[in-house]
């Protein structure tokens, strides 16, 4: 439900900043169902499986690394065009 | 009891999520994706990692948010004027995202353990921590690292495309 907002975000959303945060929407829908199926996954001696829970660390990790590039992207991007709709930055197009 | 709390934040996170999308201010998109993950937070709380929760909250609603902010306040970028709707376009993300939920709820439908509620967790001999931490150094140990790698390699990837050019 989460993932089809975030989806729904980068679909209809023309603004490059609403269109990063949903991502991390979609990123964190996918969190949640791994931190679900860790929980389902118990072992005999009583402990979850945390083999999903270390991803979920690494998802974290690689996606702050990733907002950040992004925005220095939408930085750079915003001083040479002014602007942040995706609209306005048809530079590839033909 | 703890049904109670699973619903309040799932609507929590679910209705400040679709507030993301809605809002027309980035600002007010930006706070309402702190409402969010707080919701989000909360049930990885009550799924009983308390180390991804804590985690959350602090990269999260802590770090990126205020990251986000921060460009926002820098851009200086107002709500958005409302400029002609491409209402084809609009349709069309919308149809693919409502058939993405249909088919999500689908699978989720013949999924037989969707259904069964957890049983509870006896209570474990060492803190979440102590065994992800374990993990993570053992069995993980080279992913730990290559992300290590990753972090410097944005690091360095932000400061080379925010530099100015001074020719």
């Amino acid at each position: 439900m989460l993932f089809t907002i975030g989806f729904a975000g980068v679909m209809l959303r023309r603004n490059i900043i609403i269109i990063l945060m949903a991502l991390e929407l979609m990123l964190n829908a996918a969190n949640l169902s791994l931190v679900a199926f860790s929980r389902f996954q118990v072992n005999p001696s009583g402990v979850p499986g945390y083999n999903a829970q270390v991803f979920v660390f690494f998802i974290i990790t690689v996606a702050a690394a990733e907002v950040a590039v992004g925005l220095a992207i939408v930085v750079a991007l915003f001083r040479l065009r002014q602007t942040t709709h995706v609209e306005d930055i048809t530079a590839l197009k033909f | 009891m703890s049904s109670f709390f699973f619903w309040v934040f799932a609507l929590m996170m679910l209705i400040f999520g679709a507030a993301v999308v809605i809002n027309r201010n980035p600002v007010a998109s930006a706070l309402s994706l702190v409402v969010s993950f707080l919701g989000l937070a909360g049930l990885f709380l009550s799924l009983d990692a308390y180390f991804i929760g804590i985690i959350q909250i602090l990269v999260y609603a802590g770090a990126i948010m205020v990251l986000f902010l921060f460009i926002i306040m820098l851009l200086d970028l107002r709500a958005e004027k409302l400029r002609k709707i491409n209402w084809i376009a609009t349709a069309g993300g919308i149809a693919v995202a409502l058939a993405l939920l249909f088919q999500i709820l689908s699978v989720i439908g013949r999924f037989p353990a969707a259904k069964q509620t957890f049983p509870p967790l006896p209570k474990p001999a060492s803190d979440d921590v102590h065994q992800i931490g374990l993990l993570l150094f053992n069995a993980y140990n080279l992913p730990f690292q290559v992300v290590g790698v990753v972090i410097l390699v944005a690091t360095i990837g932000v400061i080379v495309l925010s530099r100015r050019e001074t020719r």
